[in-house]
């Protein structure tokens, strides 16, 4: 904003010219005194002004055109700089409207911190270390207290099913789990004819292509099923938990849970986990089904085995406890999930900025303890000849 | 208005349609804000103040009818040219909308250092200069805005939208959510500002107390178009059922009894 408001003047950059007289300094400021002309002044001016500390300077604006609040801070800034401020220190030859403009700007010309003072990069980083492990200790018995917190209230709704929220349940089992069934049935269709294929490849060269079809039916049916299950639930609904809790904590929803004498465990986080816990076993079954499917077209289509020998393969060689191994995770990782994408729901607080930490949050440590647990898994099966 | 003609508009809204879908907000809305005035936007909820101030400033664009600012269409321009005339204007909407990554300093920086080619430490001079004049203590400027209450965000939202010295400020219900001291501060502020800078200022708003301590004119905002506009005095006697209940039931008597404890004396234009 220019406070001279003449029409359309041609513009003139800011310009000044410095007498030295009797002591006296004397600067003559002419052109337009506007924030986008100041850049090419700016270092001078301030060289200037370190050479007028202790002096007296008159300013003489009279020639000034127009003059925006940047342009007064920097003609004010200069006689804040001389470190006696006499009367013989001053700016003359403003318009009224520039003189205005500069006694406004007077009493804010001051210079301040752009960014909190860094503190010593080493200690911080010590400190992060530290709050880290700190804080992880304390998340982890929070989480353990989350998962004692719903088994005791699951507890205590089993033993009075009506409150058992049944509508709830059916509408998160639709959400998480129907509404999941055609990405993960189309991604374990496609991992299975994958494992076909390189398994293909390989076992051609030692004359065994035959055994596609044991490659194709032990990981998809112990592992690969149920494993893209768990991780494109934990992704879609596992953050989704987290993203709806969240957003009820920061509308102080969930406050008002409480406040209405109602438990937003049994509420809220109940009713997902069980939908997970009853849904997971279908989704596994699902894809461990499509997986076979995807690797016998691959057999039949690539190679030389027709469907029924596939089958029949499959039927010989396959031991059923393959299948019972995949099935039996999954109820266990849809624990996992669930309660970590609810625990992270409740831990939001305040800003919008931690809901988007926590659902990340969610994923990356629901995604983690999924297969840290099917590691467990794969050993305990292991040692027990299942 | 009588003598409407006398006075420059920086702002004219002309057979304005808003809609979203089907829901028509604006229709065939009419409004000139005059320069160098506080023009105060009341409504009910859901009147469509906000989506006024979203129209005028290229936010929502209308369905039908013209915007111009300092007398060009604005919808009618070239984005460049848009881009121009938007560094003449600043924004504050209601929570502050301060980027939550920078500091406060860093926020009022930000368009100097996008729009203008100024070195780093004159565009932190400049922008210590807003921040103070919004009222905010010096300590303030290297916090983040989490940092801060309520009211300090505001107030650092209009350091911000006063950075590139606009000719027109827009505020979204500047002294909503304030407590009543926190609330007449901003509206002493605003009025300083309006007179020591010359600023014209646009202001939504739901605060009785605001409008009467701080507005030139007063628009209202009812039945999809402007219903009202002149100086409160003559908004009040209009007798239309909305604007009789909005500022003669007893919030609005008590908010007028306080009436234009600091607004600008020079500024009582008819």
């Amino acid at each position: 904003m220019a406070l001279t408001t003449e029409p359309a003047r041609e513009m003139q950059p800011a310009a000044y010219k410095i007498d030295v007289r009797d002591g006296l300094m004397r600067l003559d400021a002419s052109g337009d005194w506007l924030a986008r002309h100041l850049g090419a002044l700016d270092s001078d001016l301030r060289a200037f002004e370190d050479d007028t500390v202790g002096r007296d300077v008159l300013i003489d604006v009279s020639a000034v055109g127009r003059l925006d609040t940047a342009g007064a801070m920097v003609l004010e800034r200069i006689l804040r700089s001389c470190s006696q401020r006499s009367d013989l220190s001053r700016i003359i030859g403003a318009s009224p409207a520039h003189q205005q403009l500069l006694d406004n700007v007077r009493p804010h010309v001051a210079p301040c911190e752009v960014e909190p003072v860094p503190r010593n990069a080493f200690l911080s980083m010590v400190q992060r270390l530290g709050r880290g492990v700190v804080e992880g200790y304390y998340a982890s018995i929070d989480v353990l207290n989350f998962i004692g917190l719903t088994l005791t209230t699951f507890a205590r709704v089993i033993r009075n099913p009506q409150r058992l929220r049944v509508t709830s349940i059916i509408y998160h089992m639709e959400e998480a789990g129907i509404d999941a069934m055609p990405i993960v049935g189309l991604m374990s269709f496609l991992i299975g004819a994958v494992v076909a294929f390189m398994g293909a490849k390989i076992l051609r060269l030692f004359n065994a292509e035959v055994f596609t079809v044991e490659l194709v039916g032990i990981s998809v049916l112990r592992e690969f099923g149920v494993l893209l299950a768990a991780i494109l639930v934990a992704g879609r609904s596992g953050s989704a938990f987290t993203a709806a809790i969240g957003t009820m904590k920061i509308r102080e929803e969930i406050d008002a849970l409480r406040a209405l004498g109602l438990d937003p465990i049994e509420v809220l986080v109940l009713p997902r986990v069980i939908a997970l816990i009853i849904f997971m076993p279908i989704l596994a079954f699902m894809a461990s089904i499509l997986g076979v499917i995807g690797g016998g077209v691959v057999a039949a289509t690539a190679m030389d085995i027709s469907p029924a020998f596939f089958v029949g393969r499959l039927q010989e060689t396959i031991a059923l406890s393959n299948f019972w191994v995949g099935l039996i995770k999954a109820p266990f990782f849809a624990f996992v999930i669930a309660i970590i994408g609810c625990y992270q729901g409740m831990e939001v607080e305040g800003s919008s900025e931690s809901l988007g930490q926590r659902t990340t949050l969610s994923v990356v440590q629901s995604l983690f303890v999924v297969i840290i647990l099917d590691a467990f898994f794969a050993m305990f099966f292991l040692e027990i000849d299942f | 208005m009588a003598g409407d003609a006398t006075f420059e508009k920086v702002i004219e809204v002309a057979g304005l349609r808003t809609q979203f879908g089907d829901n028509i907000i604006h229709e065939n809305l009419d409004l000139a804000v005059r320069r160098n005035e506080i023009l105060g936007v009341v409504g009910g909820s859901g009147s469509g103040k906000s989506v006024l101030m979203r129209a005028i400033i290229g936010l929502k664009r209308p369905s039908a009818g013209t915007v111009k600012i300092f007398g060009e269409d604005f919808y009618a321009k070239s984005t460049r040219e848009q881009i121009e005339t938007e560094q003449r204007w600043g924004v504050m909407f209601q929570g502050g909308a301060l980027f939550s990554s920078l500091t406060v300093a860093q926020n009022v920086m930000a368009p100097i250092r996008e729009h203008l080619k100024l070195p780093e430490e004159l565009a932190a001079d400049i922008a210590a200069m807003k921040i103070s004049m919004s009222g905010l203590p010096p300590e303030a400027s290297a916090k983040y805005p989490s940092e801060l209450s309520g009211g300090m965000n505001k107030r650092a939202g209009l350091a911000r939208a006063l950075a590139l010295d606009p000719e027109i400020v827009f505020l979204d219900e500047p002294t909503a959510g304030l407590d009543p001291i926190g609330a007449e501060n901003f509206d002493r502020l605003i009025v300083n500002l309006k007179t020591s800078l010359g600023l014209t200022v646009f202001m939504v708003t739901h605060d009785l107390d605001t409008l009467h301590a701080t507005c030139d004119r007063v628009a209202v905002l009812a039945e999809k178009r402007v219903i009202a506009i002149g100086t409160l005095d003559n908004v009040r006697r209009s007798s239309h059922p909305w604007i009789q209940e909005y500022f003669s039931g007893p919030r609005g008597r008590a908010a007028l009894s306080a009436k234009g404890a600091y607004a600008d004396p020079s500024a009582q234009e008819g």
